[in-house]
This record gives structure tokens, C-alpha cells and sequence, in this order.
């Protein structure tokens, strides 16, 4: 009942726009968004597919509870094979995009083929058709979006686009919606680009398309967990007021902020790029960096940074449109642009970061590539030459130059637009990228946050933060406080925090919204919203479906127990300062345990009885 | 003492609860589309602005209707659309120097904040932020906008 | 004090309203032209449609209305005014007194002076007399010839579509809806009305009407012959002002009132489509035949004539029209400013249109199709005179701003 029971099948090949219905089995096994996604992607898809060919496909998936008064309720995620990675990529979103797309009827869109020349889809209700966009092709996503809306004339309209980036391939291009939200991760976005794809633009009014099963069990539950939302200091204060940014200065004196490439695990200016800085007035002008918090579709928390820089900032004085407000540094970007390369200058990195939603790339793998070249620079492997400028560590100039060279896709920038791996490899030093799976970490240590480490190399997309967030026990004591050195507990603490993600990530819902509800508040809202039996063990079995699903894509794509992994310096080389001085990763210690935790053989395949246990 | 709609952009973050909270009360549908309080965004001043109707006593959607299908709520001081009267002409809406009442093509009527009747604004119950709060109606500097609004020099509400 | 008001339209009704609420005591005497109680003409094209019965076209649905208000209606056209003598002259001949009057009679169809305009057959579409008649007439097939396609000739094909006619319509110039849209709009909505199945020949008018039989043949300029079950004229409207000849009361192209709504003639007002007002944009004098107007100005003259000084600000023209379900909308100086400047954007393929006119940093016009969220706002922003600083470099940037140029420009919010 809250899914929409629509599926919109786009061949961009043929130029054809097809309704069909949902699989609801399907949507009973997964529930919708990433597991429902992941599902058709892998009923239709060819593992061994290369991701930039007309074969691989690229789904737009809701959740039941997108476009509903949820808190959050408005996440939609993107499906597909990865270019970064060549494992499943799958990326989550925020703004509005979500919700609209169930509003206008549908729960997904299914983008198959290529288009002879570039489109976008226009979705208005019911109504979907491919136009030209031949007058978008090149434009930003900040360009197409103002265009698309005008052109219809409909401020409401929302889009989901690719920028430059997307289009020229840079590795782990996004898909940015509502300006500054995005499917970041994973290049999603240059899967997108290589569809000839511009944009996905959605107007949806109807009231009819989805309905709540048990509206006053939904309501009640809503409320409740709304009420769990505000009382939480996390998600009541934290990130309402400093956004994600409320990390900057935690985990640098906790000694897991990986800094120049992880050299070090501590920046010694993390607090002039942290949300505390962002409150600051700035000398030159007055004003703090930060405008207001924003919130995404429904979202009772409003982490969401809006940003205006100084005007007289080098990088923007010349250039009136970075000077209005704007998407604003969340942490993991200014980690990755700032302390992954040692960079201090807060205007510069939020100049950087309007740049990768103005053009649609990932700060994160971004910034880590940079930090990577750096350290190339440092160790006399790449030169001033090869670079066209001066590469050191700490360069604020070097990280804007590269940002504007990335999006366009000139000079060296063509280089890092790549990724870390690829930059790595080109110049002989593989070990010396930050990668798992060929996708960059985020912001925090494998050695200092055990367990983070352990995520990372599990992670079915590569390096990343938001597959398990160990971070949660190991810092803020959620649900339980873990000692980030320990390694006991961990590999089932994360396989329950993988599961119970792979749910929240499939419901419409944000992840967010766990540092103040457990399975036992979200439970409720779902069951309030879809008809069926959805308990808490069920669920958790989705979860943990989703997970092995995932798994056995990459599996089939070619992926083994090796690439569980994390790169030697994790490994080797102790953290330098702080409290987690001296630590490396004890993967080979907890990885077996995870394998056995999860059903898995010591190769890491899914077992028979696991495989039907879950109906995988 | 009537109590008003207050909306404080200064404490809006876009979320849009309020926008659902109205589509669900009168349409039983989240679609933000049917509401009628509306969220505008001010990207380049990072500034969201909620907006609905202020129940003006100067009401130009109820003098303008032809069929006598808008009328006071005694009881909130709303000006309420009577839907079965309402024939879709759309007079009011150009009316309305507030933008404020609309049409709905898929009803074919006209639809503006009636405060939800007895039971409360949908909208201010949903606002997390406090952003939207229903008080007295002296605080809320309707003033300000019904003297800008007014056009003529007797105030209808006077006679 | 005897107030009597000719004309029992929005004008003339609201006028009687707002006389009671101010002099309670007052006599009040409302002259109807039609047998009835007092409607709408604007209701009509929904009693076409079959969506309302007569009774959901009348201004006020409660029966009891006007007798509880005490406002006497008296079925009666109004012959003449002496104003020497204060009373006006009946139908019969009978003589009604007045100490403070009000004209509020309104327009009438002026039709086309050709040959055969008075055949049974040939009708207006303007009272509702004649929505009973085009009521009882148009079937299914029945073959309906139209001349005009202004604000009414528009507004009521949806209407006679619905009820299964054939229909062509004439248009003497190159555009419908000429004296409202600009010729992108204009065109947009005849390329619907054609996507619909309506029949439009421009820069085509009549010669002459003949009856053959139980049919009508339509002689056009060219020589063709059309066959007509049903002749509608819709060239536009004229405002009701024979009768006030002779009287001393001073008329341009319609009353020439002051800024209370007075005439020359001490306690005669005038308000709605006879009332040759100032327009507020313009500095003009010159009808306004709009029901937001309409209303505006009974209620002003009104409260005049209960002696409370009210001044009419002036107004100035807009107006919202569906056309077989296209949503349209005109402002003020659409035709533009001399030396103003202007944005548009169109999307012609799913007939969405968005004109603004600019005169310095203030919005003067606008057109539009297909756009009708917040339209208000055109009408707050021109009336108000709204200096739009940075917004209008906005608005001729993405005319789609509208509300945000508003939101920011009158309201200061952001």
C-alpha cells in the first residue's frame, strides 16, 4: 500500500517509456529502495557487465515510507554496477527528489540501454517521455536544474541530474538533486553520463498513488518517533546545529581523523574546518560561513548545511555565483578536502565542495585522490611538470585548482578523476591508495576505530561509512559503548549494524535517524505504512538478504575474499599520535569471525544452507 | 481572541511536514502539491519561506466570488471554501493580491487554509521547528501586511 | 435614507450588502432587469457544463437572503433618472424616489450589425435566458456557427462542447482573445481549442444571417456558406447607459465617476461595468468590466452613500479564463509599457506561457496559459506598485520566480 506498485521501465535506446507493475514478492523479501533495487538489478543485469556499456542498467528506487510524514521519509537511492568499484554501487539521497517521484506514482525507474544522444526524462504524474537535451549536455547541475524548471515553468518540479563530470566520466561521478543533494558515491553519476542521460526531472501531484495501510498505527508511531528524534542530543542538537560537521573536532582528539593520505591520524587544524568554525564569524567580512541548517524531504532533524562564502575569498571574488548561499561542508567532505590533504582554509573548502555538487563528483573520493597525488607529489613520484602546478600537502590553491580542473575534465585533473587506485597504480605505487574495492575511505581510521576498519573492507561498495557505522559504538556509545582498540564483539556488532542499515536504507527512511531509533522504533512506522506482517525479525532478515544479495553480485562480478581488505598501511603502519597511538588494523583477526558470523565460508561465499536460509 | 497562523522563516528548514500534514488533512495524501501552506525556497539567501493565507479582513476572495461559495468561520475567522457551492471559475484567485487561494484542477475547485476548523492548524502540529505556531492574533503582525494590503481607506471589517 | 441601486449584479448586490451593514436603518431598494433572484454571469458556463444547476449561479444561495437584510428587490428596468426630481422611472411608468443612487446596470452583448441578427436562432450567450435557450437547443450534432472568441466566447465553449454540438468559430481578426492575450498566448489557446476539435477561421466574419428551413445559412466575407443549426454572438459587451439620456449625468464611455465613485450629480454613484473609473496603472479613465472590480466598487460606492468616505483607489484590468479546461490569465499592461522592458518563456508543447511586463523595477502586465499556482501575486505586485530592486534582473532572468520576487519584493521575508 505504500509503494506505489509502479515500476517505470525507460529504454533510452528505443526512446520508450514502460509502466509496469512492482514484483511484490520481490517487495516482500526486500521491501523497496536499496534491497528492492538491488533485487531488479540483479534479476536483469549481467555481473561481468562493463559498467559503461548499454548493458548495465541504472535504477532509481523509493522506499515504502518515501513521501510520507516519516521523519526523513524522502530517500531514494541509485542501483547499478559501479565504474569505480565494479561491485554494486549503490547510492542514497536526500532533497525532495524522492518523495516527488512517488507523488507523480512511481516507486522506480529502470534506465536501460543507451540514448543515441543525450535526454533527459521528464515524469509529470503518469506522463513520462525522454526529451532532447542537447541544450543541457554540458551544462551544470545547478545550470540544468534552473533550466528544466523554467522551461517547464514549474518551480516544483525536481531534478535529479549530472553535472560535467558525469558526462566526461570522472570515476566517481554523482547524481545531484535539489542543488546540493546527492547519490554521491560509487561514480553512479558517470553510469548516468554514460547513458547520455542528463536528468531525470519529476513533477508528481497525484493523491492517489500510494496509500497508508493502518494510518492511525502509522501516526502514532510517527509521532513517537519524531518526539525520539528531538530528545536525542545527536539528533536534536548535534546535528541540527553543526550538522555531520558536530565530528570535525571529535574524532581528531580521539585520534581517527586520517590525515594527509593517513599518514597521520590527527589534523592539527581540524578546528578551523569544523562545524564550530562554521558558526565563527570570519574576520574579513563579518559573517559565519554558515547561513542556516537545511532539512531534506521530511526531516525533523535539518543537518543539512547552507553555506555562503566570503565574497572576497581568491577563489570566488570574481565569480558572483558562488558568493549566494549554498550546499555547505558536511564533515565527510571536509575531511576529504581539507584534513586528507592537509588543508586548513574553511572558505576553499566549501568553494571546493560547491564545486562537486555544481558539477556533480564525489568530495569524498575526490579529496582522497588529491591526497593521494599529494603524497606521489611528496615522495617525488609525480612532479611539478606532470601536475602542471605545485602539489605539497596543506596546498589550499593545488585542491582548488584540482577541484576546477576534475570537473572539467582538463589537464591533471583528467588524472584524478580517476580515483585514488587508478592514480596510485598509473604511478607504481598501488599501495600507497586509500582504497577498498577501489573506492576511497570516508573520515574516519581503520586503526583507530577497529571496527570501522572491519566495515570498511566488508563494505559491499567499497570503502564507506554508511554500510555499518561503527562509529556509532565506538565513539558515541550507540547502542552500547565499544573500545575502539577492542576487536571482541565487533564483527557482530557490525553484521547486526549491516543488517539493520540494509533496512533502514531500503524504507524511505535516513540512516540519521539511528543515532536515535533502534529497529524497535522504525518497526512501527513501516508496519503503520505497509500492509503485511513486517515484525522485527523479519526485517532483520531483509537486512541481512539484502546484505548477502549484494555479496553474491560481487561474487559473481568477480570479486573474492582478497578484496576484503585494507591497504597495508592500515595494516602496517601504526597510528602515529593520540589515543589510538601505535594501533594498526587487526582485520585478519576479525575477519574470519565476520565470515563465520554471517554464514559464510573462510573464502567469504555464502553458504548453501545460508543461501536458503535467506532465499537468496 | 482569534488566533492566527504565525510563520517565522527564521526557524524554517524546508522540511515540509507542514506541507504533508496539509495535503493529508484535506486530500488524505502526502502530495505536497495539494497543500495549502507552501515552503519557498530562497536558494541563493539560504532562506525557506512558509506562506499561507492570513484570513484577511479585507477577504478579496470572498467579496470576488460569484456564487457566494467562500464564507466566515465565526468560530476561527476563517474564510473557508464551501467545495460543493465553489464552480472552479477562478475569479478569486486573481483576487486574491496574496496569491494565496488556488486552483486545484483535479477537484475543479478552489482550495485555501481554513486553519483546519476546530480541531487546529494540521500544518502547525507537524512543524518541528516552532516555525509555524497558531496565537493570538494581535502577535502576529498581520498589521503590518493587511495595511499594505488595504486599499481603500475604510476597512471593511469597521462597517 | 432611500437608497436605490439599479442592477443586481456582483456590483449592484455587494452594494446593497454593505449599505445595510453601514446604516442600518436605511432603506435599500435593488432594481433587477431579469426575473429571478440576483446571479451570476460568471456561472454560466458552468450551467452549460451541466456541472450546477440555475440555483448554484445565484450570488447568494440562501433564499431568505435579501428579505433578512431587508433590501427590497423589485423586478423593473429603469426607464430614466431625473436627478432634479431624485427618482427614477420605472418600466410602467411608475416613479421610484431616491435620496443616494446607484448604477450598477451592467453591459449587454452588443451584436453584430449584419442581416439576420434578429432570426430566431441567433442568440447571445449572456443571460440566463439565453443559457436556457442555448440549454434546450444544443444536442448532440447540433451544428453551432459562433462569432467571437473574446473573454465570453471563450469561456463557455467547454460548455457547448460538452453537450456534443459542432462547433466553428469566427474570429474578425487574427487572434482570440485579442483584448486580453498577447499573440503567443492567443495562439496557444486556439492551437488547444483545434487539439479539441473546435473548428477556428480567423480574419472571417459574418455578412449576413438567412433561414432555410429549420436552418440557419452564415454568409461569410469570402462568399462561403455555412450552415447553422444555432448562431451564438459573442463580440464583446456594451455597458447599459440609454437610459440615463437626458439626465445631466456625465458619460464618456461609461459613468465618469470621481475617487468616491460619485458622479457629476451629487448622490448618484456608478460601480461596475458602467463606471468609467480611474485605472490605477495608467492614470486613465476607462471601463473595467471584471467582477473583482465590480465588487470593489459597489462596496465603495456603498459606503459613500451611507456617508462614510471611502476612496477607490483606482483599479486596473486582469482576468482568468479556462478554455475547454486551459487555464489562462491576463494583467494589467500585457501589451507591455512604452519603454518598459519584458521576459517570457514558453513551453508550447504543453501549452505553459509566462509574459511579465516591466516598467522600471515594477511589474506593470503579465500574461500566462497553463500557469495558474499563485496567480494572486500578479495582481499584489502590480496593484501595490512593488519595486522589485534585484528581483526583476531576476524575473527577466526565470519569470518562473514570480512568487519569490513577490515573497522578497512586497514582503520583505526574504
Amino acid at each position: 500500500m505504500a509503494w506505489t506498485k509502479n515500476v517505470l521501465r525507460v529504454n533510452l535506446a528505443a526512446g520508450t517509456c514502460m509502466q509496469e507493475p512492482l514484483n511484490m514478492d520481490w517487495a516482500r523479501d526486500y521491501l523497496g529502495q536499496r534491497g528492492l533495487g538491488t533485487k531488479y538489478f540483479l534479476a536483469e543485469v549481467d555481473p561481468k557487465v562493463d559498467p559503461f556499456a548499454p548493458e548495465n542498467k541504472l535504477i532509481f528506487v523509493t522506499g515504502p515510507l518515501t513521501g510520507t510524514m516519516a521523519a526523513t521519509g524522502g530517500r531514494y537511492s541509485v542501483v547499478t554496477k559501479g565504474p569505480l568499484t565494479g561491485a554494486i554501487a549503490c547510492s542514497n539521497s536526500g532533497g525532495y527528489f524522492g518523495a516527488e517521484l512517488k507523488f507523480a506514482g512511481w516507486d522506480m525507474v529502470i534506465f536501460e540501454g543507451t540514448a543515441p544522444k543525450p535526454v533527459y526524462l521528464l515524469i509529470t504524474d503518469g506522463k513520462a517521455e525522454l526529451v532532447d537535451a542537447a541544450h543541457l549536455w554540458g551544462k551544470t547541475v545547478w545550470e540544468t536544474e534552473e533550466t528544466i524548471k523554467k522551461q517547464h515553468q514549474d518551480p516544483q518540479i525536481r531534478v535529479a541530474s549530472i553535472g560535467h563530470a558525469g558526462e566526461i566520466g570522472v570515476l566517481y561521478a554523482g547524481i545531484v538533486n535539489d542543488l546540493h543533494r546527492a547519490a554521491g558515491r560509487s561514480g553512479v553519476g558517470a553510469v548516468m553520463g554514460s547513458k547520455n542521460l542528463k536528468a531525470v526531472a519529476v513533477r508528481g501531484t497525484r493523491t492517489d498513488a500510494y496509500q497508508i495501510a493502518n494510518p492511525d498505527a502509522f501516526f502514532t508511531a510517527v509521532d513517537a518517533g519524531k518526539k525520539a528524534l528531538a530528545a536525542n542530543g545527536v539528533t536534536g542538537q548535534g546535528l541540527p546545529t553543526y550538522g555531520t560537521q558536530v565530528l570535525m573536532n571529535v574524532i581528531n582528539e580521539l585520534g581517527a581523523l586520517p590525515t594527509r593520505n593517513h599518514r597521520d591520524v590527527q589534523f592539527e587544524s581540524a578546528q578551523a574546518i569544523s562545524g564550530e568554525a562554521m558558526h565563527e564569524k570570519r574576520p574579513t567580512d563579518g559573517k559565519a560561513n554558515l547561513v542556516t541548517n537545511g532539512a531534506c524531504f521530511g526531516c525533523t532533524i535539518a543537518c543539512g548545511r547552507i553555506s555562503r562564502m566570503d565574497p572576497g575569498h581568491f577563489t570566488i571574488k570574481d565569480k558572483p555565483q558562488y558568493q549566494g548561499a549554498s550546499g555547505g561542508l558536511e564533515y565527510e567532505a571536509a575531511w576529504a578536502l581539507g584534513a586528507a590533504n592537509g588543508v586548513s582554509d574553511l572558505e576553499a573548502l566549501t568553494y571546493a565542495n560547491f564545486l562537486c555538487n555544481e558539477h556533480g563528483f564525489d568530495p569524498i573520493s575526490f579529496g582522497a585522490t588529491v591526497g593521494a597525488a599529494m603524497e606521489l607529489y611528496d615522495l617525488g613520484i609525480l612532479t611539478k611538470e606532470e601536475v602542471g602546478f605545485e602539489l605539497p600537502f596543506g596546498s589550499t590553491e593545488a585542491v582548488v585548482k584540482l577541484a576546477e580542473l576534475t570537473a572539467t575534465g582538463e589537464g591533471f585533473g583528467k588524472v584524478i578523476g580517476l580515483g585514488s587506485k587508478r592514480l596510485c597504480a598509473k604511478y607504481g605505487r598501488p599501495e600507497l591508495s586509500m582504497t577498498v574495492k577501489g573506492q576511497e575511505f570516508p573520515a574516519y581510521d581503520g586503526r583507530g576505530l577497529q571496527g570501522m576498519g572491519l566495515a570498511y573492507a566488508t563494505s559491499n561498495r567499497g570503502a564507506c561509512h554508511l554500510r555499518g557505522y561503527m562509529v556509532s559504538p565506538e565513539v558515541l556509545g550507540i547502542p552500547i559503548k565499544m573500545e575502539p582498540q577492542a576487536t571482541e564483539g565487533k564483527p557482530a556488532m557490525l553484521k547486526a549494524f549491516q543488517d539493520l542499515t540494509a533496512v533502514v536504507d531500503s524504507s524511505g527512511l535516513c540512516l540519521f535517524t539511528t543515532f536515535a531509533w533502534g529497529l524497535s522504533d522504525i518497526q512501527p512506522q513501516i508496519q503503520g505504512a505497509c500492509e503485511g506482517d513486517w515484525s522485527e525479525d523479519r526485517l532483520l532478515l531483509v537486512g541481512e538478504r539484502i546484505w548477502n544479495l549484494e555479496r553474491e553480485f560481487n561474487l559473481a562480478a568477480g570479486l573474492t575474499a582478497k578484496d576484503d581488505n585494507l591497504p597495508p598501511r592500515l595494516m602496517k603502519e601504526p597510528a602515529k599520535t593520540g589515543p589510538q597511538k601505535g594501533a594498526v588494523s587487526k582485520l585478519d583477526v576479525m575477519l574470519p569471525e565476520y565470515y563465520q558470523l554471517r554464514g559464510w565460508t573462510p573464502e567469504g561465499v555464502p553458504t548453501a544452507e545460508t543461501r536458503t536460509r535467506l532465499g537468496v | 481572541m482569534q488566533k492566527s497562523l504565525h510563520l517565522d522563516p527564521n526557524k524554517c528548514t524546508g522540511c515540509l511536514q507542514c506541507e504533508m500534514a496539509c495535503a493529508w488533512e484535506n486530500h488524505r495524501s502526502f502530495t505536497t502539491a495539494k497543500s495549502r501552506i507552501k515552503v519557498f525556497a530562497f536558494h541563493h539567501e539560504g532562506r525557506f519561506v512558509p506562506y499561507t493565507c492570513t484570513q484577511c479582513d479585507e477577504a478579496w476572495c470572498v467579496l470576488a466570488c460569484p456564487v457566494d461559495a467562500i464564507r466566515l468561520d465565526p468560530a476561527t475567522g476563517a474564510k473557508i471554501v464551501l467545495e460543493p457551492t465553489c464552480v472552479g471559475c477562478k475569479v478569486c484567485t486573481i483576487a486574491c493580491p496574496f496569491g494565496t487561494i488556488n486552483y486545484v484542477a483535479s477537484t475543479g475547485k478552489v482550495q485555501k487554509c481554513d486553519l483546519c476548523g476546530d480541531h487546529g492548524p494540521a500544518c502547525e502540529k507537524a512543524c518541528p521547528t516552532g516555525a509555524i505556531t497558531y496565537v493570538d492574533a494581535d502577535w502576529t503582525g498581520l498589521g503590518k501586511m493587511r495595511q499594505w494590503a488595504g486599499k481603500t481607506d475604510t476597512n471593511p471589517a469597521t462597517v | 435614507m432611500r437608497h436605490v441601486i439599479i442592477g443586481s449584479g456582483p456590483a449592484g448586490v455587494v452594494a446593497a450588502e454593505t449599505l445595510r451593514k453601514a446604516d442600518p436603518a436605511a432603506e435599500i431598494t435593488l432594481l433587477c432587469g431579469e426575473a429571478g433572484p440576483p446571479y451570476a454571469r460568471m456561472a454560466i458556463p458552468y450551467l452549460l457544463k451541466g456541472q450546477i444547476d440555475e440555483g448554484g449561479t445565484h450570488l447568494r444561495k440562501d433564499a431568505d437572503h435579501y428579505g433578512r437584510l431587508r433590501i427590497q428587490l423589485v423586478q423593473a428596468h429603469a426607464q430614466a433618472v431625473d436627478t432634479g426630481a431624485r427618482t427614477v422611472t420605472l418600466g410602467g411608468g411608475s416613479l421610484l424616489p431616491y435620496d443616494r443612487l446607484l448604477i450598477a446596470t451592467g453591459s449587454r452583448p452588443s451584436l453584430e450589425q449584419i442581416p439576420g441578427i434578429g432570426l430566431p436562432g441567433v442568440h447571445a450567450c449572456w443571460t440566463l435566458a439565453d443559457a436556457r435557450t442555448i440549454l434546450a437547443k444544443a444536442k448532440p450534432g447540433t451544428c453551432i456557427v459562433q462569432m467571437g472568441a473574446g473573454f465570453v466566447g471563450c469561456i463557455i465553449m467547454e460548455g457547448l462542447l460538452s453537450r456534443g454540438v459542432d462547433l466553428t468559430i469566427l474570429v474578425r481578426s487574427g487572434y482570440m482573445v485579442r483584448r486580453m492575450m498577447n499573440p503567443t498566448a492567443s495562439g496557444l489557446i486556439r492551437k488547444w481549442c483545434e487539439a479539441k476539435g473546435v473548428r477556428i477561421l480567423t480574419h472571417t466574419q459574418p455578412q449576413g444571417i438567412t433561414a432555410e428551413g429549420g436552418a440557419l445559412q452564415v454568409a461569410l466575407a469570402d462568399g462561403h456558406i455555412l450552415p447553422a443549426d444555432l448562431y451564438l454572438s459573442a463580440v464583446g459587451v456594451d455597458p447599459n447607459l440609454e437610459f440615463l439620456a437626458g439626465s445631466g449625468i456625465a458619460i464618456g464611455k461609461g459613468i465618469l465617476v470621481d475617487a468616491n465613485l460619485q458622479s457629476n450629480v451629487s448622490g448618484v454613484y456608478a460601480a461596475g461595468d458602467v463606471a468609467e473609473a480611474t485605472d490605477c496603472l495608467t492614470g486613465r479613465r476607462q471601463l473595467n468590466a471584471i467582477q473583482p472590480n465590480a465588487v470593489e466598487q459597489g462596496r465603495i460606492a456603498a459606503l459613500n452613500m451611507a456617508g462614510r468616505s471611502a476612496r477607490f483607489k483606482g483599479s486596473f484590468v486582469f482576468n482568468v479564463l479556462t478554455t475547454l479546461g486551459l487555464a489562462s490569465s491576463s494583467f494589467g499592461e500585457w501589451q507591455g509599457a512604452s519603454g518598459g522592458e519584458s521576459a517570457e518563456v514558453l513551453d508550447a508543447s504543453r501549452y505553459r506561457y509566462l509574459n511579465l511586463q516591466f516598467e522600471d523595477d515594477r511589474l506593470v502586465g503579465a500574461n500566462t496559459v497553463g500557469f495558474s499556482d499563485h496567480i494572486g501575486a500578479f495582481r499584489g505586485l502590480i496593484e501595490g506598485r512593488v519595486r522589485l530592486g534585484k528581483w526583476k534582473q531576476r524575473l527577466r532572468e526565470d519569470p518562473t520566480q514570480i512568487m519569490q520576487a513577490y515573497l522578497a519584493a512586497a514582503h520583505s521575508v526574504a
